[in-house]
């Protein structure tokens, strides 16, 4: 069988903040690998370490130390243009608080996304409406954001993150606002992301619920990663 | 998508928008207004040089306006008469006076004697009565926007101008005074009883070149055969007087600088009010940039949101302006807002407004996408 390959590649990622003698240690020498097609959880108490770790991840942040590989590419030592350039060609975000543009109907916010990659106005509506049809938001196209639902807020934003075709899905605490139904929705659709074996969905999450939609469960503590829990395959079990 | 990012948040807090609007209308306005005044004020200074006919004026030596001078005697006007090239001399007076209305009050005019069979120095744009009327005995002939400063009603009634009697027999219009003291016109014989000066004095003699003469060969003929006298050509003249009166006296320098204090103060206001917008999307930019957006493309919308405020405001400001002008052709000041400054106006409303969005841009320069994480 063959193995599935490396997303994200975290070796020995150290981040600090602060000058000596008041340093503060986010991330204490982290390794971690994300595979394609994978379902992962990142756990952890308020001030762990996940958050950082997401944002190390997402090329928003750079280490301290350590090397950071995203889709095969190091992205260690990259100057902001071109790690804002790893972040457009690879990487789709999620946010907690949906982070959409208030001023912009459900459709434009998702044409932002591809207008960001040079597509043309008409394609691009085209693709977004699509994507608004993947989440089931095709039917609020024209309306703005202010007049959704939290689930369908998270929907679009999901949408938004899709619809650049990234390698990976990073979100932070996406179901935090949402009702358990929604929440759910949400996770269930966030995971189905991962199904074609070629994309990997990475979620910052303090949610119990979701355990059931992960493939692989991190939790971090002061810097550092816990051994992971392994979910036997539950995941795709639940599919079937 | 930059478009309409920009207009949406533009649209998005319209208060926010009216107050930047009403920056750049603010600042379009005075700056055309006081830029419109400067060029209708030079073109008051040296009408009646501008309109004279004439091809060279000569005046008593070491004269610096149209409105000031030591008298010359006819001596020199008949000098003149007999340079070279000159085909035709006129006399004319220029001189303050007291004007007696026929309720009682007082007003200072200056009165202008001219030659009416000469051609040359008298008035334009009659709107009652003809210049034929001129040759009536005591008759002067006033500006209809200086009716109710002169207190004059009706073409025909008698006033007093240095306690000697004189009959307005006709009205121009436009005719405007940069001095507090309106123009009066008359037969140069009719001034000359209503000024201080001699029977043998003028102020200056106006000459008309020889078919084939310029007006620079006339003024070097007349330097040349007439002493004691200063010569220049129409438009030389028309020079010294509006460089006298719009820089000499300062009277010029404030006005430029209320046009710049108004470029000054619209610049800040805009750029506070889309610096506050910008603080206002500063969660939006910050997501843009997490997304993958290069800084260009904020910096688009930016400036797009200012280009879009340069267009509207600089829209509501230039016909404001153009209303002014209209209104100023019934006033004392003059207002003249040509294509050329118009067109200018666009493109420094363009600068004013972009240049204020660089504090914005600054501000989004050094944003951190990882604003868009929560508990980092």
């Amino acid at each position: 069988m063959q193995q599935p390959r490396t997303a994200i590649s975290l070796t020995g990622v150290t981040k600090r903040y602060g000058e000596p003698p008041s340093q503060e240690y986010a991330l204490r020498g982290v390794d971690l690998e994300v595979k394609q097609g994978e379902v992962l959880l990142l756990m952890g108490p308020s001030g762990s370490g996940k958050t950082t770790l997401l944002s190390i991840m997402g090329c928003i942040l750079s280490p301290t130390d350590g090397d950071v590989v995203v889709a095969g590419q190091s992205v260690t030592g990259l100057s902001t243009g071109n790690l804002a350039k790893v972040r457009l060609d690879n990487l789709g975000f999620v946010f907690q608080e949906y982070n959409l543009f208030p001023t912009l109907s459900v459709i434009e916010n998702v044409m932002v996304a591809l207008d960001l990659r040079g597509m043309n106005r008409k394609d691009s509506a085209e693709t977004a409406m699509s994507a608004l049809e993947n989440v089931g938001m095709a039917e609020k196209a024209h309306v703005y954001p202010e007049t959704l639902s939290g689930g369908q807020k998270q929907r679009l934003a999901i949408a938004r993150a899709l619809a650049g075709s990234p390698k990976v899905i990073l979100a932070d605490e996406p179901t935090a606002a949402l009702d358990s139904e929604n929440g759910r929705l949400v996770m269930d659709l966030m995971s189905s992301l991962a199904d074609d074996g070629t994309r990997s969905v990475v979620v910052v999450t303090h949610d119990q619920r979701t355990f059931e939609f992960a493939d692989r469960i991190i939790t971090i503590e002061d810097g550092l990663l816990l051994p992971p829990r392994e979910m036997n395959n539950i995941r795709k079990s639940r599919k079937t | 998508m930059i478009v309409t990012i920009a207009r949406q948040n533009l649209l998005h807090d319209k208060v926010r928008l009216a107050v930047t609007l009403t920056g750049v209308v603010f600042a379009v306005v005075l700056i055309t207004i006081q830029i419109g005044l400067f060029i209708g004020f030079t073109h008051t200074i040296s009408a009646v040089i501008d309109h004279s006919g004439a091809d060279v004026w000569v005046t008593s030596p070491g004269v610096k306006n149209f409105d000031i001078a030591l008298p010359l005697t006819k001596e020199k006007y008949y000098q003149v008469l007999s340079a070279p090239g000159v085909e035709k001399a006129s006399k004319f007076i220029i001189q303050f006076a007291d004007w007696k209305k026929p309720d009682g009050g007082q007003e200072s005019i200056e009165i202008i004697g001219f030659e009416p069979d000469k051609k040359m120095g008298g008035p334009w744009g009659f709107v009652k009565g003809t210049p034929a009327m001129l040759d009536l005995r005591d008759a002067v002939v006033a500006d209809q926007l200086y009716m109710e400063k002169l207190g004059i009603k009706k073409q025909g009634e008698s006033v007093e101008i240095n306690s000697r009697k004189a009959r307005v027999v006709a009205f121009t219009r436009g005719i405007r005074s940069f001095t507090t003291s309106p123009f009066v016109f008359a037969s140069y014989k009719t001034a000359l009883q209503f000024s201080h000066l001699r029977p043998d004095e003028l102020t200056y003699i106006l000459a008309k070149a020889e078919n084939g003469i310029t007006p620079g060969q006339l003024r070097d003929s007349i330097a040349r055969n007439v002493n004691g006298v200063d010569s220049y050509t129409t438009t030389e003249f028309s020079d010294k007087t509006r460089e006298y009166w719009m820089l000499n006296t300062g009277a010029g320098t404030s006005i430029l600088l209320a046009a710049f204090l108004g470029l000054v103060v619209g610049t800040v206001i805009v750029a506070q009010t889309l610096y506050a917008t910008t603080l206002d999307h500063i969660g939006e930019f910050a997501t843009l940039k997490a997304m993958g957006a290069p800084n260009s493309y904020i910096y688009f919308i930016l400036i797009t949101q200012a280009t879009l405020s340069a267009i509207l405001g600089y829209g509501f400001g230039i016909a404001i302006s153009y209303l002014a002008a209209s209104i100023s052709q019934f006033a004392a000041m003059a207002i003249i807002i040509p294509f050329e400054v118009a067109v200018g106006m666009f493109f420094l409303t363009l600068v004013m407004c972009v240049s204020s969005s660089l504090i914005s841009i600054r501000k989004v320069m050094t944003l951190d996408p990882a604003l868009v994480f929560k508990g980092r």
